[in-house]
């Protein structure tokens, strides 16, 4: 048993890049499920969209490093129109389901064989993070760290980077929150049709909502596709998104700081969980599984704790169960 | 109820053991090249395909099974150049684009698969008034006729997803899973045991029926008795959804299967349509189901229980009528025939843990394109969606084909939201 590595890397996990990947997607996801009540189950979708077209705007098109992450924040608020102008107006269901197929299409189609030329079919794309480190004024070459934890100059980079993006939009959420716009939004998740009575368009208020949490989100695909220095389209599946909802709710909705503190401890347990379970099964303690299988088992994992949180303390760790928009309407 | 849950657990342990065999023979010492031929869903034979090395020295030939696999094993990782034959297709087959040359990477220890994507011959010049014309004709009826076969498989999956969210108001995102259920249960009685397909499917649709009470016994029910929100019963069926999945990999494992029997059967031709018995009798199997389910809604007590459930649950129980038992019945049956939709699905095309997951959107498109919590409405949304889908693929290449029904979901929900037959008052 190597607990040396499985200690080391769950102490990276707590602040690790998919921490700050994960993190922004759920500050995303609790703009959009925490304070507007807006089922959004696409949220994978933002960062594919983000992600894909930061690569293929520099390596398809050869355009620098800040064109590409503008097209992926304009892919990602025109994805933001697309799905939420037929939804919006109708009941939470329907944009959970256009918001799921749509996540769905958009993987379907960057990993078509027909647009490989662009989006690079199942290999995805690859090679457009240079820019990036080259930007690196911080850091010289060499490790940061105490004894077995540490990270090397570019790691260190990204996770500088990412770390002032997650506390920036915490900043942005906590002022737009405290301001009018934001009690709107809250009220719209308490009574929608209350906050339409007093005069309030509904529907531009949600799509703002919409729109933003998906930006958010979006920085997420960024970090995701410059730390891997690819971006291949099953990564976007489902579960990212799935795993956005778990840490919200694990850290309580509409909370400034539940998401980040929930994909902290979430990234904690998931990297520990999978870590032991490898070891344990490469070390013959659990004779019935082999080590492909300890990828699906982490999966149901998730998927039960998941279960076993909504049903046992829908608030997570530190939200008000006054304020989660889960009943039915 | 404490008997309940141990015979559910023994159940279940059961289930395990007797999945776990098949679930060992991973993908653990593959290094090479490995793919599929198949032309309209049905495999092909005999085809012959040639790796070299990207310099161009032969390393090893190879020909499709009766499966249309063909496998590969290499030496040493690095860039290879796969040629197919295209002289050893069938005659009506070609290759899509054209192109019979790949060019894929063999990464250590790992196994690429080389994609041929296939299609029929069509003659040259496609204007509807030359000689031409006839082909394309056949094709879209060809391609009309596996698209109503399609629309049955999702208009089964739609039924049960209608039934469940009319009566409990819960959009079950898990319901995919309760087809790949259905599918994997009779692949480990007919693979793992031996027995015919049909038994076998229906020892599956039985199991998947009492798993489906079970769930609702001893989960969804619970949670209503709770209280517990439709939004939130909604979100935690995500998690049920992946907690399946995973559940179902972990003993499946990542690969596509295939049932024993009827893989591989000689076409028979019916006017401008041509395919496999099996695909005949899916349809009729299909047809009967939807029929006598329908039927039952209309014509028997639980049926109209069940209607006036989903109409008004208050009033209906306040009426007489025991709610929770119908919701019993609906769950039961729902999975039964999301189960048989399973089956259906794996037997006209194949079988992998994330098939269910992927007709999942398709049924969405149908329910919403019938209107949602309608039981017919799902029927006719269903076998729209499915030939509409199957016959896009005249124009759009088939991995695309999906694509088309998320449009259907979102020109429906701008200009019709309560879709076909559904109510105004249902949306808002």
């Amino acid at each position: 048993m190597d607990w040396l590595t499985i200690l080391s890397t769950t102490v990276h996990a707590a602040i690790g890049w998919e921490t700050v990947v994960y993190g922004l997607a759920a500050i995303g996801v609790n703009i959009h499920f925490g304070y507007t009540g807006l089922l959004n189950f696409g949220q994978a979708a933002f960062m594919a969209v983000a992600g894909y077209g930061l690569a293929v705007t520099v390596v398809v098109f050869n355009l620098p490093f800040v064109v590409g992450v503008l097209v992926g924040l304009a892919a990602a608020a025109l994805l933001a129109l697309l799905m939420g102008i037929p939804t919006l107006q109708l009941r939470a269901d329907y944009l959970a389901i256009v918001t799921i197929a749509a996540a769905e299409i958009i993987r379907l189609v960057f990993r078509s064989v027909y647009f490989k030329d662009i989006f690079g079919g199942s290999d995805g794309r690859r090679g457009f993070n240079g820019d990036f480190y080259a930007m690196n004024f911080l850091y010289d070459p060499g490790r940061y760290g105490i004894g077995p934890f540490g990270f090397d100059e570019r790691t260190m980079w990204l996770l500088t980077v990412g770390w002032a993006v997650v506390l920036l939009c915490c900043l942005v959420v906590f002022l737009l929150m405290r301001s009018p716009w934001g009690r709107v939004l809250k009220a719209i998740r308490e009574d929608e049709d209350a906050v339409r009575a007093l005069g309030k368009n509904v529907f531009a208020y949600k799509m703002q909502s919409l729109m933003l949490g998906g930006i958010i989100g979006c920085f997420g695909g960024f970090f995701y596709g410059l730390y891997n220095g690819s971006v291949q389209p099953d990564v976007f599946g489902t579960e990212m998104t799935f795993f956005a909802y778990t840490i919200v709710i694990l850290g309580g909705a509409a909370r400034v700081f539940g998401p980040v503190v929930g994909a902290m401890i979430f990234w904690v347990l998931f990297v520990f969980v999978g870590n032991l379970l490898a070891e344990l099964v490469a070390n013959g303690y659990i004779p019935f599984m082999t080590n492909i299988q300890v990828g699906p088992v982490r999966y149901a994992l998730v998927g039960l704790g998941f279960i076993l949180l909504l049903v046992a303390r829908p608030q997570g760790i530190f939200g008000d169960k006054r304020e989660i928009a889960i009943d039915a309407r | 109820m404490r008997r309940a849950v141990i015979a559910f657990t023994a159940f279940l342990g059961g289930l395990i053991f007797l999945l776990a065999g098949p679930a060992h023979a991973g993908p653990a010492d593959c290094q090479g090249l490995r793919g599929t031929l198949k032309l309209q869903g049905q495999p092909v034979n005999g085809a012959k395909i040639a790796v070299t090395t990207e310099g161009g020295q032969p390393v090893k030939e190879a020909t499709t099974n009766a499966q249309g696999i063909w496998d590969v094993q290499v030496e040493q990782p690095g860039k290879y150049k796969v040629t197919l034959d295209v002289g050893s297709l069938p005659q009506n087959a070609e290759v899509r684009g054209g192109n019979n040359v790949r060019t894929p990477t063999v990464y250590e220890g790992n196994c690429s698969t080389v994609l041929f994507a296939l299609q029929p011959k069509a003659a040259p010049g496609q204007a509807p008034q030359s000689d031409g014309g006839t082909t394309f004709w056949q094709q879209a009826a060809q391609l009309t006729f596996e698209g109503v076969n399609l629309g049955l498989i999702i208009a089964l999956g739609a039924l049960g997803l209608s039934l469940i969210y009319g009566t409990t108001g819960l959009t079950n995102f898990a319901h995919g899973e309760l087809i790949t259920l259905g599918a994997v249960i009779a692949y480990a009685f007919n693979v793992g045991f031996g027995i015919q397909l049909i038994p076998a499917a229906i020892i599956a649709v039985i199991v998947a029926g009492a798993l489906g009470y079970g769930q609702d016994r001893l989960f969804w029910g619970q949670l209503r008795k709770r209280g517990t929100g439709t939004i939130a019963m909604m979100i935690i069926s995500i998690g049920v959804a992946i907690l399946l999945r995973n559940l179902l990999q972990f003993f499946f494992g990542p690969q596509t299967e295939n049932f024993n029997d009827y893989v591989t059967q000689p076409g028979i031709t019916v006017g401008p349509i041509t395919a496999a018995p099996k695909n005949f009798w899916a349809i009729g199997i299909e047809l009967t189901v939807l029929v006598i389910v329908g039927i039952a809604l209309m014509k028997t007590r639980t049926g109209k229980a069940a209607r006036a459930v989903a109409d008004n649950p208050a009033l209906a129980a306040s009426s007489g009528i025991n709610v929770d038992r119908v919701i019993r019945i609906i769950w039961t049956a729902g999975a039964a025939i999301a189960a048989l939709a399973g089956v259906m699905l794996g037997l006209s095309q194949s079988l992998k843990f994330t098939m269910g997951q992927d007709i999942l959107l398709l049924i969405f498109a149908g329910v919403t394109l019938g209107g949602l919590g309608t039981a017919f409405g799902a029927l006719v949304g269903s076998l729209v969606v499915g030939v509409f889908i199957q016959v896009s693929t005249l124009w759009v290449p088939p991995e695309l084909k999906s694509v088309g029904a998320l449009a259907v979901l979102i020109i429906v929900l701008l200009f019709r939201p309560q879709g076909i037959l559904g109510r105004r008052e249902r949306i808002g």
